[in-house]
């Protein structure tokens, strides 16, 4: 990748920490306070995050032939759906728990909140294990 | 009504959640990359494990972007929170056990499950495939479950 690809993921992942420092995300109590229904915000960052994305996504291809610095536009499609379910439980299990998932694990750091290097060391070992056990076990 | 459902208000959902959906498509329009959050612990592994997993394209391929991703964030947040925000630096008091154990459960699931919240729950629903929003549904329920039972658990 470009180095000016490289600069510009590193300012568009500022401007995505700002949105999770901005709306609370950061902080794994105002998640939990979502998932316990004390206040319902979440909503509004996913609400407001995915129709945000949804144009770009929807009206990019259609304007643009290519991304303005690297030859195509890509996609992460997915396609297992039993890995898609089992995975999709796991996760809400372990967020169920911590009130952290991966961008905050990580933004959370910039506010000095330290703590959060437990997780980001939980994550890393599930990835881990996860990568060890697809070796073994290909789709 | 709305002050029991938003209690601390609407405004810094709103706008938190616009600065993400902008920054996921600047990096889409400016790069093509669709820019989910949890690929960057398998990807950053594919330097330390020799593993078929981690040695796949699409992980060494992306791996040295995610991690620019990955400092963005923590240079994103430190901006916001010491330039506009409380400057004074925050830590959780959520148990580290909780964090510890719900990080390596979340960790592996969002491995195997080829997305989280930002992959998912952004990207994928924004692109509206079908096992995306499957995914957010149950991952959204289950969390709720979970972190109800704790509430619960704890209160006792």
């Amino acid at each position: 990748m470009r180095v000016a690809s490289l600069i510009s993921i590193l300012l568009c992942g500022m401007l995505f920490g700002v949105g999770l420092a901005w709306s609370g995300m950061i902080k794994p109590e105002v998640v939990l306070s979502f998932l316990t229904f004390d206040d319902l915000g979440l909503l509004l960052v996913l609400g407001s995050a995915v129709m945000t994305t949804f144009l770009t996504y929807h009206l990019a291809p259609r304007v643009l032939r290519k991304p303005l610095l690297e030859a195509q536009f890509g996609k992460h499609i997915t396609v297992n759906t039993r890995d898609t379910v089992l995975g999709a439980v796991l996760f809400g299990i372990g967020w169920g728990l911590s009130g952290v998932c991966p961008g905050p694990a990580i933004a959370g750091l910039g506010a000095g909140n330290w703590p959060l290097l437990v997780s980001l060391a939980g994550l890393g070992a599930g990835a881990w294990c996860h990568g060890i056990w697809a070796s073994r076990h290909p789709a | 009504m709305i002050d029991s459902l938003f209690p601390n208000g609407v405004l810094p959902y709103l706008a938190g959640g616009i600065c993400i959906g902008l920054a996921v498509s600047l990096i889409f329009i400016l790069t093509g990359q669709v820019a989910g959050m949890s690929s960057v612990f398998s990807s950053t592994l594919s330097w330390l494990s020799r593993r078929r997993y981690f040695q796949q394209p699409r992980l060494r391929e992306s791996r040295l972007w995610r991690l620019y991703l990955a400092g963005g964030l923590i240079l994103g947040t430190a901006l916001y929170w010491f330039g506009f925000g409380p400057a004074i630096s925050w830590q959780t008091s959520v148990p580290l056990w909780q964090l510890a154990v719900g990080g390596f459960i979340a960790g592996f699931g969002a491995r195997l499950g080829n997305g989280c919240t930002s992959g998912h729950g952004i990207c994928g629903m924004a692109s509206l495939q079908g096992l995306s929003i499957l995914s957010v549904l149950i991952f959204l329920s289950v969390a709720i479950g979970t972190a109800q039972l704790i509430a619960y658990l704890q209160g006792i």
